[in-house]
């Protein structure tokens, strides 16, 4: 069972082109198999702040690391995109050795059946439903990084049916390989069914308002405890 | 709309419809200023057999493809690094403007002042009239590249090698294929032009020989042929290519 590294990040700030920077003082870890979920509003960064775990954005101010190592010289993460953002051109099988060009026949096929997506290896991603092509994106994050997973609202614009199945899947994916994931999400219904930790982003800059774990409890009740959270931040 | 079977046995019809109209005219005209396709076709048998038109053919179409792989190659090179750096393009984008502007038949003479009649002047001239083409439709296509797919790139750290193979060239290819079709109907042209300028042989010199004697037989022997090869090209080599391109795009449910 894959376990995946430590993420810390210490950051005293990001600036884009406007005067006011995009967060403030944000400082919080994720152990090694753990699920966090940052919840927001939209448009507070947190994309922003996934991508600079990813170690693809690099303007800023302080210190994320994967591992010990500054996120952009880890290896690369498990990222999956909110978009699945596959690559059409490409059937299942070459986007998954797009990002590992090693894998064989019998690993690809495994990777997809883990997935829910058994057979599907020479279908291009249109000829995929939305909920298939998400599936094919979180085996591929997978295939490059089974240890860190990072989770760009993965259940935004699909129906309700979909979202059910797909957190099914994903519950599946971290009973089985036990990887370190950080969950992005405006939805906190998205983390109430994935997340063993919360952490509240708000305000601009954006700051974290209030970091909790949410216990072993169903769903409905993880829910209610981060929708009191976000009324009354200090709790 | 006609169903497709339809549209394909209308295609199908289209040629000999053509070549029935020539015959009628030749018939009325009765003139040896235009003969009929059956003449034609005879003086084709007789100048492959008798003449000059496999070597002038052979000429041609090895400047033609000369041209065309170096104009290609050079275009698609300048187009990248136009498209993905600023600077250059700021700097060069003008002489790519002036490129487009130049008339062909200057580039030509002006080459054979330089060089003199050879081969190298000839495909030179090829090269500097096709290149800007080439180097802007290739620009446009690297401008309109998607961020996303460099940002997916960036995440999973894929060497440059990968990104070139499996990001840039298939999100380059229908520019690919655009500046390959529209460049080699401008090739064509203007190589047999540049022929009648200064060369010794190819269809160009071979036409311009056959219109100082006003022979219109030869005139359409070679016309008729080098029709035939570029349709050969067309549906042999570029459909089919183009076709594997954009397999990914049809194969929808």
């Amino acid at each position: 069972m894959a376990q995946g590294p430590a993420v810390t990040v210490n950051l005293t700030g990001m600036r884009f082109s406007s005067a006011t920077p995009l967060f403030g003082a944000l400082d919080f870890s994720v152990a090694a198999g753990e699920v966090v979920a940052l919840i927001g509003p939209s448009g507070i960064g947190k994309t922003t702040l996934l991508r600079m775990i990813g170690g693809v954005e690099r303007g800023f101010e302080g210190a994320i690391t994967v591992g010990g190592q500054p996120a952009h010289l880890a290896p690369p993460s498990g990222f999956v995109f909110q978009d699945a953002r596959l690559l059409p051109w490409l059937d299942a099988a070459a986007n998954l050795r797009a990002v590992r060009p090693d894998l064989t026949d019998a690993q690809i096929s495994a990777s997809l059946d883990r997935v829910g997506l058994p057979g599907q290896e020479r279908a291009f991603p249109r000829q995929l439903s939305g909920g298939m092509q998400r599936r094919l994106g979180l085996a591929r994050a997978l295939a490059a990084n089974p240890g860190l997973l990072l989770l760009d609202e993965p259940f935004v614009s699909l129906d309700p049916a979909m979202v059910r199945d797909l957190r099914a899947v994903f519950h599946a994916v971290f009973q089985q390989q036990n990887p370190t994931v950080v969950l992005v999400s405006h939805d906190p219904d998205d983390a109430a069914h994935l997340a063993d930790r919360v952490i509240l982003l708000a305000g601009r800059p954006a700051t974290i308002i209030n970091s909790f774990p949410l216990g072993p409890a169903d769903p409905k009740r993880r829910l209610g405890a981060i929708l009191a959270a976000q009324k009354e931040p200090g709790s | 709309m006609a169903p497709r079977g339809n549209g394909t046995r209308l295609e199908w019809l289209s040629l000999p419809l053509l070549l029935l109209i020539w015959q009628v005219a030749a018939m009325v005209a009765a003139s040896r200023f235009l003969p009929s396709p059956l003449v034609v076709a005879g003086e084709i048998a007789d100048l492959v057999i008798r003449g000059h038109m496999l070597a002038d053919f052979g000429q041609t179409l090895s400047r033609a493809v000369a041209g065309f792989v170096i104009a290609m190659l050079l275009g698609g090179v300048l187009g990248f690094l136009l498209g993905r750096i600023n600077t250059l393009d700021r700097l060069f984008g003008p002489w790519v403007l002036v490129g487009l502007n130049l008339p062909a038949i200057v580039v030509a003479i002006i080459c054979y002042i330089w060089l003199g009649l050879s081969e190298v002047a000839l495909i030179l001239a090829v090269v500097i009239n096709k290149t800007p083409l080439v180097t802007t439709t290739i620009r446009e296509g690297v401008r309109s590249f998607l961020p996303e797919y460099e940002e997916m790139a960036a995440a999973f750290r894929l060497p440059l090698l990968r990104r070139i193979r499996l990001i840039y060239l298939p999100q380059l290819m229908p520019f690919v294929m655009t500046a390959a079709r529209t460049g080699l109907s401008l090739i064509w042209k203007i190589v047999l032009v540049f022929e009648v300028l200064g060369s010794d042989g190819g269809v160009g010199f071979r036409v311009s020989i056959f219109f100082q004697y006003f022979d219109m037989a030869g005139i359409l022997a070679y016309t008729s042929v080098f029709v035939a090869m570029v349709m050969v090209f067309e549906h042999g080599v570029l459909r089919p290519v183009e076709r594997r391109v954009v397999r990914w795009r049809r194969d929808q449910p």
